[in-house]
C-alpha cells in the first residue's frame, strides 16, 4: 500500500468529501471572480442555501436506504405525490395545513414501507422494487392530475419564505432532520441494525438481527423524507405539481449525492454528513454556473464530470478489491453449507451484492 | 415459434442432459424460463386482439420494431451479469442518432465514414465507462450516470439543440425496410440484425470470455485466479453495451428518424427487460436469451395496451404492476421450492442488490468455479 | 405457513396503500379509462378562453403588418413614464428552458435583437438564468435576481403558470418593470404579458382544418407530447371541443415526441382500422406519423404540423393535405422590445397579444422560399428577417 493510499485510507471518506467541497468552492470562487462577479454575495448565498433544502431531504432518505443496501428510485414520484396531496387537501385554507401534511406524509410513508416490504420479504432488488412502485405512482399522478393543483395554506407559504438570520427555515428543518438521522444511525439500536444489515445481511441475521425490519424502516423513512421534500416544494411554489419530482431529477441526483458523500452502493458504508457535503458540492457548482450563465447543455456536461471526478478522487472504494462475499465463500460457514445442500449440489446461493 | 427458440437456451447450459421434456419443464420454472411463457401468452393476446398480425409478414414487422430495445437489452445483459449497471445507453443512442442526423445529410457517400465514426465513438464511450469503473473504481452506476449527462449535454451543445435532419434513405434501409422473400413474404432487416446480434452475443456467452464474465460478476476473486483480469472483462462488457446501443441507434434512425428524444429511457427499459428475464442485479446470474425475451415481453405488453385501448396515462402503472408481479411470482416460486431448509436458513441475498432466486436442482448452471 | 400469511398481509397492505391514494384530493383530471371522454370533461377546457381566442383569431391588429412582432390588439396601455431609464439598462431574464426547438429558435432571435439594442446603447447587458424545465429552479432563479438587486427590468418566461406566481410577485415588488411572455402567470402585478393569440386559437385553427374535411364518425388519431403541460393541453382541449361538436371520433396517445413511440402508436392504429386524420400538438411529431403510413403501404391521410421546416418540407415533397398551426415564435423578440420600449419612454400594451397566422397550402411555397436555407428544426415564424444576423445566426443555429 502506497503512502498516498494509506493517507487516503486514514483520512476517512467524509473528510475527503469536505476537502473536495473546499476545492470546489475555491475553484468556483476564483472562476466567478475572474468573470468579474462574486460567489459570496448575500443574495447568492441565500439562494444557494434555499436550493439545498429539497434535494437535502430526499438525499437523507436515500442515504438510509443505501446504507441498508437497497436503492430508492421512486423518490421523484413520491415528491410529486406528496406535493399534490398536500396542496390538494389544503386548498389554500388555514385549517387544511395539518390534514394536508398528514395526508401527504401518511401516503408516502406507507408507499415507502411497501417498497421496503417488497425488498425485505420478497427479496426483490431495491432497484427493481422501487422502479416498479415508482411507475405505479407515476401512472396514478398522470391519470388524476393534469398540471399544477391545489394551493398552499398561508401558514405553509409563510414557512416556505421565512428565514432565521441568513438561514431559510426549510433548510434549517432539513439540517435538523439530518441531525436526527445521524442520531438514529449512530446512537440507536435500529441504526446499528441498519448498518449491520447493509454491511452483511447474512452475518446480521446470524447475530440475531431481524434483517427485514431495518430495510422496511429505511424505505419508510425514505418515503417520509421524500414526502417532506414535496411539502417544502408546496411551500415554495404555492401549489402542488404532479411532475415536480421528475423536473428536479431527484431520483438519480439523490443517489449521486449519496455516493458523492462517500457511501458504498452495496450498503453498510456511508455517512449522512458526507451526503450533505455531496449536496453542497452540487449546489456550489450549480450556483457558479448560474452566475457565469453557462450554456444549459454545457451545465449537464460539467455536472457529469464533477460526479465522476469527485467520486474517483476520494471514493476509491475503501473496501479491498476482493469482495466481501468472497471471504464467506472461501471459509465455508454452516449456513452456506446447509443452504447449498438443501438446494442441491449445483444450486448457486445468490448473494447479489454489487461490491 | 418462440418455444423452439426457448429450447436451445435450456440445452445450451445443461451439463448432464436429462430427458428433453424434463429439461424444458425445469427450465420454464426458473425466472429465466417463466419469461418465455409470459412472452407466448402476450403474443397470443396481441394476435387475438389483432388477427392481422397472425400473417407472417405483419408478425415479423412487429418483431422488427421491438428489435432496438431487444438489442439494447443484449448490451445491458453483459454489463449486468458482470455486476454493474450501464445507465448511459440511452444517451449513447441519442449521440449516435444525432451524429447520423447531422453528418450524413443527403449524401449517401458519407454513410460509411460516419458509421465508422459512430462505432469509434462507441468504443471510446465503452472504454471510458469500463476503465473509470474498473481502474478508478467509481461504481458503474455513478460512472454511467456521469457519462449519460456528459454525452447528452455535449450533443446538444455541439448541435445547438438541433438533432439535424433525417439522413439519406440508404442509411435508413436497415431500420425501415426489408427483404422480399418467397415464403415469409417480407423479412425486415431489423429482424435479421436482431438475430445476428443475439447469435453473436450467444456465441460470446459460450466463449471463455462470457463464462469468465459471469464468473467475475459472481466472484471476482475466482475469475482473477482463473487467469482473467477482472478490469478487462468488465471493460469489454461496457464496450459491448456501447456497441449494442450504437446498433440500436442505427436501427432507430431508420425506423423512427432523427430526434433528440430517441433512445431516452432505453437504459431503464433494458435493465427492466433483463430483470424480467431473470438476470440478477449484482451479477453472476442470467441467461442471455431470456433477457432478450424480457425485452420482447415489455414491448408486446405496450403493443397490447395500444390495442386494448388503455388510457395513455395509466401505462406506467400497468408497466410497474407487471414488473412487480412478474418478479414476485418468480421469487415466491423459488422460495417455495427450497422451503424445508429455507425455514431455518433465511435466504442469503442482500436485500438491496439481488433477488436471491437460485435455480432448481435440474436447472442449467452458470459456471461457478469452472 | 405463518410466513405465507405474513406475505398475504403485505400484499393486503399494498392494496390498502393504493386504495388510500385513490381518493385524490385536488385531482384535476378524471382518471377514467379513456383519458377524457369529451372536451367538457377535460379540466383544461375553458369556454370563456375558447371564445376569447376564437374571436381574436380574426381580430384587427394595430401596427405595421410588416413587423408582426410589434403588432398588438388595442387595449389598456402601460404608461412608460414610471419606467424610463436614462442609461443603458440591465435585463434579467429568467428562462424556463431551451429544451425544444421552438424555444431554441426564439432564443436565437432574442439574442440577435439584444445585439442591436446593445449597439444602440439601450441595453447594457442581459443576464440569463435557465431553469432547465424545473419550477423549483426557476423560483430560485427569480429570487436570485431579486436578491442581487441590480436588475433594471425582468423578463420571465414561466415554466408552469401557477408555480412561479409567488416568485413573480416578489419581482414585481422591486418596482422594476416585469415582462412575462409565452405562458401566463396567475397574478396581475406584471407590467406586461406578451403572448401570441394562444394555445386554444392554435387548437381551433388545426381542429377546424381537420373537422371541415371529415364526416361525423370519422376517426382522428391524436398524438400528444405530454400531459399536464398547459401549452399542449390547451391546444388539445380546443381541438377536442371542435371534434366533439362535429361528431368526430378520436383516440389520443402520449408520445413524449419520441418518433419511435409515435410510429408504434400510429402503426397499431392503422392495424386497428382506417384513420382519417392525424392530429399532432407539436410539429416534431408529424414526419414520423407520415412515415408510419408510408411504411404500412397506406395512403397518408390529413396530418397537421407546425411551422417547423421538417414538416413543411415533408408537406411539399409528398404533396400532403397539410396545415401548419403556428404559435408565433417572434414573441421572444417582442418581450425584449417591450422592456426596452418602456425604458425609452414608449407606452406598451398591458396585455400584448401578437398575431398568430397559421400556414395553409396557399402560403406554403412562399414560406418555404423565404426559409429555404434553414435547418429542419427552424420555426418559420421566428420573425428575425430584418435583424443584422439574418440568415447566418439561424442557419448555423449557434445557441448563445
Amino acid at each position: 500500500m502506497s503512502a498516498l493510499a494509506r493517507l487516503r485510507g486514514g483520512l476517512g471518506s467524509t473528510a475527503g468529501v469536505y476537502l473536495v467541497l473546499l476545492g470546489v468552492i475555491v475553484v468556483a470562487a476564483v472562476v466567478v471572480a475572474a468573470a468579474g462577479r462574486n460567489l459570496f454575495t448575500p443574495g447568492n448565498l441565500t439562494v444557494l442555501m434555499t436550493s439545498i433544502a429539497v434535494l437535502g431531504f430526499v438525499a437523507i432518505g436515500q442515504t438510509l436506504v443505501i446504507l441498508v443496501g437497497s436503492l430508492d428510485l421512486s423518490v421523484a414520484y413520491l415528491v410529486s405525490l406528496s406535493s399534490v396531496l398536500a396542496a390538494g387537501t389544503m386548498a389554500g385554507a388555514s385549517g387544511g395545513t395539518v390534514p394536508g401534511i398528514v395526508t401527504a406524509l401518511v401516503a408516502t410513508v406507507v408507499i415507502g414501507a411497501l417498497t421496503g416490504c417488497l425488498v425485505a420479504y420478497l427479496q426483490l432488488s431495491g432497484f427493481i422494487a422501487s422502479l416498479g412502485v415508482g411507475l405505479l405512482v407515476a401512472g396514478y399522478l398522470a391519470s388524476y392530475y393534469r398540471g399544477t393543483t391545489g394551493k398552499a395554506s398561508p401558514e405553509l407559504a409563510g414557512f416556505g419564505s421565512a428565514s432565521i438570520g441568513p438561514l431559510p427555515v426549510p433548510t434549517l428543518l432539513m439540517l435538523v432532520c439530518l441531525v436526527l438521522a445521524v442520531v438514529l444511525v449512530g446512537r440507536t439500536r435500529m441504526g446499528m441494525h441498519l448498518l449491520a444489515v447493509g454491511g452483511d445481511a447474512h452475518v446480521a441475521r446470524m447475530s440475531g438481527v431481524r434483517a427485514g425490519t431495518p430495510v422496511v424502516v429505511a424505505h419508510a423513512l425514505s418515503g417520509l423524507c421524500a414526502g417532506i421534500a414535496g411539502i417544502v416544494i408546496v411551500a415554495r411554489l404555492g401549489v402542488g405539481s404532479p411532475t415536480v419530482g421528475e423536473q428536479g431529477g431527484y431520483d438519480l441526483l439523490s443517489i449521486a449525492a449519496v455516493v458523492l458523500g462517500g457511501a458504498s452502493l452495496a450498503g453498510g458504508r456511508g455517512s449522512l454528513w458526507g451526503t450533505l457535503g455531496g449536496i453542497l458540492i452540487f449546489a456550489v457548482v450549480d450556483s457558479a454556473m448560474g452566475i457565469l450563465q453557462v450554456n444549459p447543455f454545457l451545465k449537464e456536461v460539467v455536472r457529469g464530470v464533477v460526479i465522476i471526478a469527485a467520486v474517483a478522487l476520494y471514493a476509491r472504494r475503501a473496501a479491498p478489491l476482493v469482495r466481501r462475499r468472497f471471504a464467506a465463500a472461501a471459509g465455508p460457514d454452516p449456513a452456506e453449507a446447509s443452504a447449498a445442500t438443501a438446494a442441491g449440489p449445483t444450486a448457486p446461493v445468490t448473494e447479489g451484492a454489487e461490491r | 415459434m418462440t418455444g423452439t427458440v426457448a429450447e436451445p437456451a435450456v440445452t445450451r447450459y445443461d451439463p448432464s442432459r436429462p430427458p428433453l421434456a424434463t429439461r424444458i419443464a425445469a427450465g420454464l420454472a426458473t425466472p429465466g424460463g417463466i419469461v418465455w411463457v409470459l412472452l407466448v401468452a402476450l403474443l397470443v393476446a396481441v394476435v387475438v386482439y389483432n388477427p392481422q398480425l397472425a400473417a407472417p409478414e405483419q408478425f415479423l414487422r412487429l418483431i422488427a420494431r421491438m428489435a432496438p430495445v431487444a438489442i439494447v437489452a443484449v448490451g445491458q445483459y453483459f454489463v449486468l451479469v458482470s455486476g454493474e449497471f450501464d445507465l448511459s445507453m440511452g444517451a449513447v443512442i441519442g449521440v449516435q442518432v444525432v451524429l447520423a442526423g447531422t453528418l450524413i445529410g443527403d449524401d449517401p457517400s458519407r454513410i460509411l465514414p460516419v458509421v465508422l465514426l459512430m462505432f469509434a465513438v462507441a468504443i471510446v464511450v465503452g472504454l471510458v465507462n469500463g476503465l473509470v469503473t474498473t481502474l478508478l473504481r467509481v461504481p458503474g452506476f455513478i460512472t454511467t450516470l456521469g457519462t449519460m449527462l456528459i454525452l447528452s449535454g455535449l450533443t446538444f451543445y455541439a448541435t445547438g439543440g438541433s438533432a439535424g435532419q433525417n439522413p439519406a434513405e440508404e442509411f435508413r434501409v436497415l431500420g425501415r425496410s426489408g427483404l422480399e422473400l418467397p415464403i415469409l413474404g417480407y423479412l425486415p432487416w431489423a429482424v435479421v440484425v436482431l438475430v445476428v446480434v443475439v447469435a453473436a452475443a450467444a456465441w460470446l456467452v459460450r466463449r471463455p470470455f462470457g463464462r469468465l464474465l459471469l464468473l467475475s460478476g459472481d466472484n471476482p476473486r475466482v475469475a482473477h485466479l482463473a487467469g482473467s483480469p477482472v478490469w478487462w472483462l468488465q471493460t469489454r462488457a461496457y464496450l459491448l453495451s456501447a456497441l449494442a446501443a450504437t446498433v440500436a441507434a442505427i436501427l432507430l434512425v431508420g425506423y423512427a428518424g432523427v430526434h433528440p428524444s430517441v433512445g431516452s429511457g432505453y437504459e431503464f427499459t433494458a435493465i427492466t427487460a433483463c430483470v424480467i428475464g431473470g438476470v440478477v442485479l449484482g451479477g453472476g446470474r442470467g441467461w442471455l436469451l431470456s433477457a432478450v425475451a424480457g425485452a420482447l415481453v415489455l414491448e408486446s405488453l405496450f403493443t397490447l395496451l395500444n390495442f386494448v385501448g388503455v388510457a395513455a396515462t395509466w401505462r406506467p402503472t400497468v408497466q410497474g404492476a407487471i414488473i412487480l408481479v412478474a418478479m414476485a411470482v418468480t421469487v415466491l416460486r423459488t422460495i417455495r421450492r427450497r422451503r424445508p431448509p429455507a425455514a431455518e436458513v433465511p435466504p442469503r441475498s442482500e436485500p438491496g442488490a439481488g433477488e436471491g432466486a437460485p435455480a432448481p436442482a435440474t436447472a442449467p448452471q452458470q459456471p461457478r468455479g469452472t | 405457513m405463518q410466513r405465507r400469511t405474513s406475505r398475504l398481509a403485505l400484499v393486503g397492505a399494498g392494496v390498502f396503500a393504493l386504495a388510500l391514494t385513490a381518493c385524490a384530493p385536488g385531482a384535476n383530471a378524471g382518471g377514467g379509462s379513456e383519458s377524457e371522454p369529451s372536451a367538457e370533461a377535460n379540466p383544461w377546457f375553458d369556454q370563456a378562453q375558447f371564445d376569447l381566442e376564437n374571436e381574436r383569431r380574426s381580430a384587427q391588429f394595430e401596427g405595421d403588418p410588416a413587423k408582426p412582432y410589434l403588432q398588438y390588439l388595442a387595449g389598456d396601455m402601460v404608461a412608460a413614464a414610471d419606467y424610463a431609464l436614462d442609461r443603458p439598462g440591465k435585463v434579467c431574464f429568467a428562462n424556463a428552458s431551451l429544451s425544444n426547438t421552438w424555444r431554441q429558435t426564439g432564443w436565437i432571435t432574442m439574442n440577435q435583437q439584444l445585439q442591436v439594442l446593445q449597439e444602440q446603447g439601450v441595453v447594457q447587458v442581459m443576464e440569463t438564468r435557465d431553469a432547465q424545465d424545473s419550477d423549483d429552479t426557476q423560483v430560485a432563479d427569480i429570487d436570485y435576481f431579486v436578491n442581487e438587486g441590480d436588475c433594471d427590468g425582468f423578463i420571465i418566461s414561466p415554466y408552469s403558470p401557477d408555480a412561479t406566481t409567488a416568485a413573480v410577485e416578489r419581482a414585481c415588488e422591486t418596482g422594476k418593470p416585469v415582462i412575462v411572455f409565452d405562458r401566463a402567470v396567475s397574478t396581475d402585478c406584471v407590467t406586461s404579458f406578451v403572448h401570441s393569440v394562444g394555445g386554444m386559437a392554435w387548437g381551433i385553427d388545426v381542429g377546424e382544418f381537420i373537422a371541415d374535411q371529415l364526416e361525423p364518425g370519422d376517426k382522428v388519431v391524436a398524438l400528444r407530447t405530454a400531459a399536464g403541460v398547459d401549452v399542449f393541453e390547451s391546444r388539445w382541449a380546443a381541438s377536442q371541443k371542435i371534434f366533439d361538436d362535429a361528431g368526430i371520433e378520436y383516440v389520443d396517445y402520449l408520445t413524449g415526441a419520441d418518433p419511435a413511440e409515435i410510429k408504434k402508436a400510429v402503426t397499431d392504429e392503422i392495424a386497428k382500422g382506417e384513420i382519417d386524420a392525424v392530429w399532432v400538438d407539436l410539429g416534431d411529431q408529424s414526419v414520423p406519423a407520415i412515415e408510419a403510413f408510408e411504411d404500412a403501404g397506406v395512403d397518408v391521410p390529413i396530418v397537421n404540423g407546425e411551422d417547423n421546416m421538417a414538416y413543411l418540407r415533408a408537406w411539399k415533397e409528398r404533396d400532403l393535405n397539410g396545415f401548419g398551426g403556428v404559435y408565433s415564435n417572434f414573441q421572444w423578440r417582442t418581450a425584449l422590445l417591450a422592456l426596452t420600449q418602456l425604458w425609452q419612454g414608449q407606452d406598451i400594451p398591458k396585455d400584448w397579444v401578437v398575431p398568430q397566422t397559421p400556414i395553409t397550402s396557399a402560403e406554403l411555397d412562399a414560406v418555404l422560399r423565404v426559409n429555404d436555407e434553414m435547418p429542419d428544426v427552424h420555426s418559420t415564424s421566428f420573425g428575425g428577417e430584418d435583424l443584422p444576423g439574418f440568415p447566418d445566426a439561424w442557419r448555423e443555429r449557434i445557441i448563445p
